[in-house]
Parts: structure tokens; sequence; C-alpha cells
């Protein structure tokens, strides 16, 4: 049954890029490109070692978004606010960041620690919306989003919170000292963010906290059936918030990676998109913190290798249609394997019962 | 329908029942008319009245009522539809290319069959195969900005347009409707109190109008219609409520539903294409602006009714049209808002509902200090009006909200 289990988890991903490279090969060759050839040059371009450094940074922004959306999904939610609860936190942790002198590594946790309820709390409005008013937090979350970018916009104005660097188009906050920085370790020629390791950190403590301890089979048994859960003793309602809280918080640390290590200030170059991004790979990732990193690190590939397409005079938002076909065809491969393995459920059943009648007669 | 009716009995204030009422709408139109016409009076801003902005607002609010319509088709089947944006983008690209190629009529048609192809598509996603609604919609999304982009790079740039910018497409001719807007516009000019600001509001929605502005707006009586008073309206909201009660009277939800959703698509492309073709003449990335999901807030503002959605779109584009032309009109918004929130107070207070009473009363007083303590209103919160609004109406009137029952559930036949 195990071995069942991860045979589908792996085949499904696969199948799923598998049809979506097909899909674009088709596009291509209706530009009257040859698609071997663009993604021959797109995967030597790729695993340069230049570019596998950004690839690097860049899927230690997107696991931690995968990571957050998977939390949320193992509670049933779908936490499409990961947009905003992240800019909460970069922005705020910048803030708190550049405000205080502290020695290096406190300098550091506190800027963490304030990225993380910054992202949390803003998850928690959604979170009370849907465990005292039984508002969807798909809605919520969505107007949220909306609402985060304005808060930020507004403080970055350059009399509050922001200023103006010579030289430059972007308002941004001010600087974050070099305690409050994040040192970048030497790989393939280049600076990785030792972010990286939090990120993995981050990784390893959602596996233990959903597989050995108390709380987390109280979450997985509270998503899998609410009123079960209930009615062993599980205050499920609070389960709801806290998880909501949770993921809000893993979602503010996205932005951390390039503000300790890269720009040490938040401004509207920050990019947005990263919910769907995030549900997305956790979908990918079958919410497992492996899988979640692998299907991290093949969004960051994608988009790190797509300009190269310019050359070959295919559009690179290209890469967009190919992301948005991986994730349709993962869903609906779970979705016919999950109905297969009904039926054969069913069918199992059926045959008992008719070898039950049988018995008895 | 028997839900509401149920929560009718509930919900048995008298403030519901005022409203209800057509002639006492009216009255109450007309009241905030009234305080409007004061407060201009008493600041000096005119603009709240002036012809343009009713004009900008109906410009603003008609790409937002067609995406709300759009998620209203789709949620009284008991499907949401988070895809409105990407399906508005599929109008705007759709419209503005198949209009430089032949002409801004065929642009909206081409609009409408691409959008019922979004539509379908996404119900074949929910419907037949059964993915969550929320993973079908958001990817819908994706796909259609990033095919957008990706066709605009294959298309434009050969014909003179640009990567992210189409070549300028024929706009629809506009014309003044004869003697009403003349009359209106020497009405307005007179400066009489309060006729001269109603006349103003008429002159901006009589002068330059498109005919598919009247067109569009007429589907919203339509949909009235269809969802009340006709055979499909009546099974497809049964589908929304109802899904495995329908079946077993003989409904085909699978059916209503694929329906409802390629219509839903529909709208909201054709609101794309007003976009594109008309509030502009040219397709440029980034037009939607996240007015797909504003849509899906007028539904929810509108409480899942045509007239809602209809009121929903107004006073979001009407924010729209403010933040566009003039800054200051917010103040002088925000002291109607006050003035209108101590009516209601007093109203309250006199027919002795303490709870009401005081959270207008509370809103009345933040009005006012917003207006003696603040200077402008910071663009940025103008722009996240509706947002915010539909947050408050979430929150405080959840309970009075009456949504599809099954809307967002996914449903098979045969199982529970």
């Amino acid at each position: 049954m195990k071995k069942d289990r991860i045979f589908w988890g792996t085949v499904a991903p696969l199948a799923a890029i598998l049809s979506s490279v097909l899909l674009v090969s088709i596009i291509l060759m209706l530009r009257g490109a040859n698609p071997i050839e663009i993604f021959q040059v797109m995967i030597s371009y790729g695993f340069d070692p230049r570019n596998l450094v950004s690839e690097l940074n860049q899927t230690t922004a997107y696991y931690l978004a995968g990571v957050a959306a998977a939390i949320g999904f193992k509670m049933l939610l779908f936490n499409i606010g990961i947009d905003g609860q992240y800019r909460m936190g970069a922005f705020f942790g910048a803030v708190v960041g550049a405000a205080v002198s502290l020695p290096p590594v406190l300098h550091v946790l506190l800027i963490v620690i304030t990225a993380m309820l910054a992202g949390g709390l803003w998850a928690a409005i959604a979170g009370y919306l849907k465990v005292r008013r039984g508002v969807s937090e798909v809605i919520s979350n969505i107007m949220l989003n909306f609402i985060a970018a304005a808060i930020i916009a507004f403080l970055l104005g350059e009399n509050l919170l922001g200023i103006l660097p010579e030289g430059s188009q972007n308002v941004q906050t001010r600087p974050i000292p070099v305690s409050g920085q994040m040192p970048t370790f030497k790989m393939f020629n280049g600076e990785v963010y030792s972010f990286l390791f939090v990120a993995i950190l981050v990784g390893i403590a959602y596996w233990i906290m959903l597989n050995k301890t108390v709380f987390g089979f109280n979450l997985r048994a509270t998503g899998l059936s609410f009123r079960a859960a209930r009615s062993s003793g599980v205050n499920a309602p609070g389960m709801i918030f806290i998880t909501t809280v949770l993921s809000g918080a893993i979602a503010g640390l996205v932005g951390l990676g390039t503000l300790l290590s890269d720009t040490h200030s938040y401004s509207m170059a920050f990019p947005s998109g990263f919910a769907f991004t995030g549900l997305s790979l956790a979908l990918l990732g079958r919410n497992h913190p492996v899988g979640i990193f692998f299907a991290a690190f093949l969004w960051s590939f994608l988009e790190r290798a797509a300009p190269v397409l310019e050359y070959e005079g295919v559009p690179p938002e290209i890469v967009i249609v190919m992301q948005g076909t991986i994730v349709l065809s993962i869903v609906i491969a779970y979705e016919v394997v999950a109905r297969i393995n009904l039926r054969q459920q069913q069918r199992a059943v059926g045959k008992v019962n008719v070898e039950l009648a049988k018995e008895s007669k | 329908m028997a839900t509401d009716t149920k929560k009718d009995v509930q919900a048995k204030g008298k403030v519901k029942k005022f409203f209800t009422s057509p002639a006492r709408i009216t009255i109450a139109i007309a009241g905030l008319f009234f305080i409007i016409a004061l407060v201009e009076s008493l600041t000096g801003a005119t603009d709240i009245s002036s012809p343009g902005t009713s004009g900008a607002t109906l410009r603003f609010a008609i790409p937002l009522l067609m995406a709300g319509l759009g998620g209203l088709w789709a949620e009284r089947a008991g499907v949401i539809n988070i895809g409105l944006e990407g399906m508005m983008i599929v109008g705007t690209w759709t419209a503005a290319w198949f209009g430089y190629l032949h002409g801004p009529l065929m642009g909206f048609v081409a609009a409408a069959i691409f959008g019922l192809a979004s539509g379908f598509f996404h119900a074949i996603l929910t419907v037949k195969i059964g993915i969550d609604q929320a993973v079908s919609g958001l990817a819908i999304n994706l796909i259609a900005a990033g095919g957008a982009r990706y066709l605009s790079g294959v298309f434009f740039p050969p014909v003179g347009g640009d990567r992210t910018v189409s070549p300028p497409v024929d706009s629809f001719p506009t014309f003044t409707i004869p003697i009403i807007a003349p009359v209106l516009e020497s009405i307005d000019a007179q400066n009489i109190f309060f006729i001269s600001n109603l006349a103003g509001i008429l002159h901006g929605l009589t002068k330059d109008v498109s005919l598919v502005t009247i067109a569009l707006l007429l589907l919203v009586p339509l949909t009235s219609w269809i969802l009340w008073r006709s055979k499909f309206g009546l099974r497809m909201r049964f589908s929304g409520e109802n899904p495995m009660a329908a079946e077993s009277l003989g409904i085909n939800v699978y059916h209503i539903r694929y329906i409802a959703i390629s219509i839903s698509g529909m709208l909201a492309s054709l609101g794309g294409a007003y976009l594109a073709l008309v509030a502009s003449s040219v397709y440029r990335e980034g037009q939607t602006a996240g007015r797909g999901f504003i849509g899906l807030a007028t539904v929810i503002f509108g409480n899942w009714k045509p007239s809602g959605v209809f009121a929903g779109s107004i006073l979001f584009g009407f924010t729209d049209a403010l933040r566009v032309r003039q800054s200051e009109s917010v103040m002088s918004l925000i002291l109607v808002g006050g003035i209108v929130a101590a009516v209601l107070t007093l109203y309250y207070s006199i027919s002795r509902q303490w709870k009401p009473g005081a959270i207008s009363a509370v809103i009345m007083l933040v009005a006012i200090w917003i207006h003696q303590r603040v200077d402008v209103i910071p663009q940025e919160f103008v722009t996240v009006f509706p947002n915010f609004a539909t947050l408050i109406v979430l929150t405080f009137l959840a309970q009075r909200l009456t949504p599809p029952a099954m809307a967002g559930m996914p449903y098979r036949r045969g199982s529970e």
C-alpha cells in the first residue's frame, strides 16, 4: 500500500511535467521553432554554474512559500494570502531591522522573529474570519493581499518609513546595518544566501512537527475530518486558527533571503505572485518537504532559463504557460488516480460482500 | 426562494423592510443626493456631481459589473470562479487583436467566443474532472496572463505594436442623447441647489455614451429575469443550493453548470473587451489590474443578486473615478458618509435599535475625525476601498448574506 503511494506520488508529477513539455512543444512548433533544440538550450543555460546560484537563491524563497502553503493544505486551507503575508513579513522585518542596533546574531534573530510575527498576525485576520465568521479563507485572503500591498505602499511614502536613495527611482526602507545582515557563502563561483539553511531547517521542522508531535497529529486529524477530530477531543476550530497563523508565519520568511543577504532593505521591487507559486509547489511536491524542494528548484530553473528563449525568437513568457499547465495536469492526475483507487476499493468491498453473502447461504 | 425567505424572517429589521420597498429606495437615493448637494454647496467642491465624474463612473463600473455578473452566474450554479481575472485578460487580448484585424464589432464577438471557451475550460476542469475550483481558477489566471504576454510578443511587434501594447484599435462611436443632454447641461450651469447637482450627474450619463455601454447595462435586468423568472434560472439556482436534490428531480446539474460557467466566462471576457475597446482603444499588459477580483468582491457585496452586483460595481467604479480625477472629492465623499451615518444614528436611536445605532455613531465619529484631521486620503487606500469594503461586509454582515449554499463545494453525481 505504501509502495503504491510512493509510486503514484512520483509518477503523477512526472506525467504532469511531461504533458506540459508536450504542450509547449506543440506551441513552439506552431511558432516554427524546433522544440528539442530549444529545450537543450534551456537546460544547458539553466545548469550553467552562474545561473545555478541565482536559482538556488530563488529556490529558498519558493521553498518557504511552498512549505507555508503545504501547512495550510494539510488542514484543507487554501492559503492564497501568502503574498500579503510575505510582504508584511519582509517589510516589517526590514523596518525593525533598520531601527535597532544589536549584536550580530541577535539582530538577525530579531528580524526573523519580527517577520514571522508580522506574517502570522496578518494571516490571523483571515483565520479569525474563517473560524468565527465562517468566511471562506480564499475570498478574505484575496482581499487582504490587495490591502497589504496598499498599506505597505502607503507606509513606504517618503515622509513615513521610506527613503529615496540617490540615483535610484525606487523608494525603499532604510538599510539594515551590517550586524543585521546574513553572510553568503561561495558555491559555483557565486554568492548563495545562507538563508537557504534556514529554509532547510524550516522544512525539517515542518516534517517533524507534522509526523512526530501531538500537535501535528491533531492538525492532520482535523484536516482529514473536522467532525471526527472534534468529537475525539481536538479543539478543531482552534487548530484551524493556529494552522493559519503558522502558515502565515512561514510565509513571512519568504522574502528574508533577499532582504538579509542581498538588498538589506525592502522596496517596491520585491516581486509578487508568491501565493500561487507556493500553492503550486505544495501541490506538485505533494506537501512533502523533499518533494516541495524539487518543485521549487524546477520553478526557479524554468524562470531563470526563460530569458534564453529570447535569442531563439520565442517570447520567454511561454514558461508561465508551462508552469500553469504543470499545475493543472498535476491536479488532474491526482484526481484521476484518486478516483481509480476509490473504484478499486469499492470493487474490493463488493467482492467481500458477495463472498459473505454466499457463506451465509 | 426558500432559503431567502427563511433568512429574511430571521433578519426582520425595520431597515430591511425600509429598503425593500421601491418607493422608499427612491426616497433614500434622493436623500443621498440631497446630502451630496449639501456637502458640495458647503465645501465648494463640485466634482462629485460633475458630469465628468458620473461619466467616468459608468466607464469604470462596466468592467467591474461584467466581471461581477460573471461571478454571479458561476456561483449561482454552484461553482466559484476565481479565474475571472484571467478570463478578462482573454477578453482584452482577443478584443484588441480581432478588433485590429476586423474592426471593433468583431473584436467584441471574438471576445465573447473566446470568453465562452475559457469558461467552458473552467467547467470541464471543475465539473467533469472535479479538481479544486480555486486551483482551476488560479491556474486559468496564470495561463491567461502568461499566454497573453506570449501572444503579444508573437503577434504585436510585426504590426506596429509593442511587446506589451497592441496597435491602436478603432473605438466604438459614442453619441450624445439629443434634447435631454443639452437641457440637463443648461440646468447644471444654473447652479440651483440640489436640482443642478442632479442634472450634472444625469448629464454625464447621457453625454458621449456608447451603445455597447447600454447593451451591457441591459444584461443586469436580463440576468435578473433569467435567474428569477425563467425555468433555466430556477434550475441554475437549484444546482447552486442543493445539487443532489436537483439531480433527484431530474435536473442535469452538470449541463446546467457547463452552461452557466461558460456564460460566466463570456461575461467576464466582455468586461475585458470593454476595457480594451471602449474605455481605451488599445490592449495594454496589466490592463485588467485586478478587476476580476473586484468583480468577485461585488458578488459578495451585492449579496449574490444582479441588482446588488450593479450597485456594488457603481460604488466601486465611483471610487475608482474619484481616485483618477480628484483626490479632494474623496474628502467630501467622506463627509457625505459621515452625514449618512449621522442620519442612520438618529433613525436607529428613535427606533431603539442600540447596536446598529452605536455602529453608525462610531462610523460618523470616524468620518468626522478623518475629515477634520487628515488632509488627503492616500491614493493607495482609495484603490483598495472595494477590497476593504468587502472585507468589512464579510466581517460584520456575514450572517445576513445569503450565498448559494453549495457554491465552491465539489459535487459528483451519485456521491455525497
